[in-house]
């Protein structure tokens, strides 16, 4: 059922809505279990469109085995994935960094509160984002350390890869994730894959985790999918490789596997000379989960990020 | 004057973004004032250009006290204004979304702290800014209320008003916020306009610069003593919003005194010209900002309004 969760009007023509898919279940369930899936708060992010159509689909094939509601928002900013940008193309703002909003104050606030009011009552949300351009990422949980004892249980049967817990920047606390999870609705964000891009068999592997995780809170009775445990790691596992100069950046590891300490994992070369700037050497061993994809690279650019330990 | 490096941000194919402080008299660092950071701030890119003339002419005429220095940074966004983009860089953030900084993280963050780093050593921190809406406002003197913002101090100005702003998440990574809890003063300047150059509120603004310096006793220079500024608390202002999107045909101007019920502005149907809304005065009051773009979307913020306040 298509619902509409927000909307205003613009000046030419045309009104900006944000809609949702509720799914309910076939036969008549008391105090059903509810779930959200929300995507497309980054407009350039759109691993969770495969999701959420993955999603529908599976539960289409066999509605009689759904015992809960599932909501699906695939774009909370439509304006953004109209135009592959990240913030509002209007505004240049980030839509994570509005919420919980307000409903009677401006279009901005009032979207955010639109939305936040509207997942009001799941069980459980999942706030779904991609890597963006420039580095790509296994699919993993962000976990933030303040909800971490609540969350756990559940980032633990997402068929991720990680799960990895930080600790929460203020600036964060106006994220979707976060105004949930002080609301009472246990919310957590997994990041995948890359910008303008989708991942297919990191898709299916979330949404196997997403049945997983509906089979936990009994609104699934189909198959269990099997799923594996996600890594766990803190702020402290994790090694930055960052570009210590400007140039172009050629990885030499493949994303997703073990490197050793010492090893090279990618140069940093400079076109204009025909010479190597310098070798990008990781200084653990471990998993290479962040790995950059975008060539160019400024000082200071993520090249490369390790998970050491915890295996 | 004397010419100073502040922070070399390095591009692969760009020329570096040397971004440069033009210092004044000597001894004692007293005063920073920090030029825009965004890249459409073309008013407050004109108004620091100004003021480094007005000093330089000062400064030879030695009317800067001994042992006193001023530092102005006319922008820190260069890479900005010449592809006329109001963010930085090619992950297009905002840099005053990105204090105090540091120097090992990401390219952003390397520039913020490195400039951070200098313009924290100055008591006084003055910085011109403007508001992400397509709006205009009243000259005056914000401030986040961190608990070591100084309204007394602000009130030297000489601006018809101060702000003074509770913190949201975000506020905390400004460096208006992150000034104040290095226990130095920040004061935010917003003129009238943004994206047009306009000679008066140069004027204006180089004079509240002046005056301020002059009243700390940083120069010794003969200046009208201004407003005795107007204190007022943001969530005070009457926010006013569009109930309908169309063309924006204001009645009213910043800094006007209008009457419950007044006419403010027209809403119109951007096909057939009919007029969606009449934007009434939800109280009396001074408008203090005003939407200045043709279009308007639904629930944007119209006008804000000083409530009770005369002319
Ligand atoms: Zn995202």
């Amino acid at each position: 059922m298509k619902e509409t969760v927000f909307e205003y009007e613009l000046p030419v023509g045309e009104k900006l809505r944000i809609y949702r898919n509720r799914i309910m279940p076939c036969s008549e369930i008391n105090s059903p279990g509810r779930i959200s899936i929300v995507s497309g708060t980054h407009g350039d992010e759109l691993e969770g469109q495969y999701i959420c159509y993955e999603v529908a689909r599976r539960i289409a094939l066999e509605p009689e085995n759904l015992m809960g509601i599932v909501d699906i928002y695939p774009a909370l900013n439509p304006f953004g994935i109209d135009m592959a940008s990240k913030n509002n193309p209007l505004f240049n703002l980030d839509m994570n960094r509005t919420f919980p909003g307000s409903a009677d104050g401006n279009l901005i606030e009032r979207v955010a509160s639109g939305v936040v009011e509207s997942i009001l009552g799941s069980d459980l949300c999942l706030d779904i984002h991609a890597s963006d351009i420039f580095v790509r990422e296994i699919p993993q949980v962000r976990l933030s350390e303040e909800f971490a004892a609540n969350l756990i249980q559940f980032a633990k049967l997402t068929n991720a890869d990680m799960i990895w817990t930080n600790a929460t920047a203020t600036v964060h606390e106006s994220t979707l994730a976060h105004s949930l999870n002080v609301l009472g609705v246990p919310t957590m964000v997994i990041e995948m894959g890359q910008g303008h891009q989708i991942n297919k068999p990191y898709g299916d592997q979330i949404v196997d985790g997403i049945f997983n995780i509906m089979c936990e809170l009994g609104m699934w009775v189909g198959t269990r999918p099997r799923t594996q445990l996600p890594a766990m790691s803190s702020d402290g596992s994790v090694e930055f490789i960052r570009s210590e100069k400007a140039g172009i950046f050629i990885p030499l590891k493949e994303h997703n596997h073990f490197v050793k300490a010492g090893e090279v994992i990618g140069e940093l070369l400079d076109p204009f000379a025909g010479e190597k700037i310098m070798d990008i050497v990781s200084a653990s061993s471990g998993l290479l989960f962040t790995q950059r994809i975008y060539p160019v690279v400024s000082e200071g650019d993520l090249l490369a990020r390790i998970l050491t330990g915890a295996f | 004057m004397q010419i100073v490096d502040l922070y070399d941000f390095k591009s692969t194919y760009r020329e570096d973004m040397a971004v440069k402080g033009y210092v004044f008299g000597s001894g004692e660092k007293t005063a920073c004032i920090i030029g825009p950071s965004r890249g459409n701030e073309y008013q407050q890119l004109y108004i620091c250009s100004q003021l480094v003339k007005k000093l330089t002419e000062l400064e030879k005429g030695g009317v800067i006290a001994t042992d006193k220095q001023i530092m102005v940074i006319p922008s820190v966004n260069f890479y900005g204004f010449n592809l006329a983009k109001d963010f930085f860089g090619v992950k297009n953030l905002d840099i005053n979304a990105y204090f105090p900084g540091n120097n090992y993280g990401e390219p952003i963050s390397r520039l913020t702290g490195g400039l951070f780093e200098k313009i924290k050593e100055y008591t006084y921190a003055i910085q011109f800014t403007s508001f992400y809406e397509r709006a205009e406002c009243v000259p005056h003197v914000r401030m986040t209320e961190t608990g070591y913002q100084n309204v007394s101090l602000a009130n030297l100005f000489g601006l018809p008003y101060v702000v003074v702003k509770k913190p949201v998440p975000t506020d905390t990574a400004t460096l208006n916020y992150n000034m104040q809890t290095e226990e130095n003063c920040a004061f935010n300047i917003y003129t009238k306009a943004k994206e047009q150059l306009d000679d008066a509120c140069t004027k204006n603004a180089i004079s509240a610069v002046l005056r301020f310096l002059t009243r700390m006793g940083i120069i010794k220079y003969e200046c009208h003593s201004g407003y005795i500024s107007h204190v007022l608390k943001e969530e005070d202002l009457t926010d006013v919003y569009a109930g309908r999107a169309g063309l924006f045909k204001p009645v009213v101007k910043c800094g006007e005194y209008v009457r419950y019920g007044e006419k403010m502005a027209e809403i119109l149907d951007t096909f057939d010209g009919s007029v969606r809304e009449e934007i009434a005065a939800s109280t009396d009051g001074i408008v203090f900002f005003a939407h200045n773009t043709p279009l308007i979307n639904q629930y944007e913020t119209a006008f804000r309004m000083v409530h009770r306040l005369h002319e």
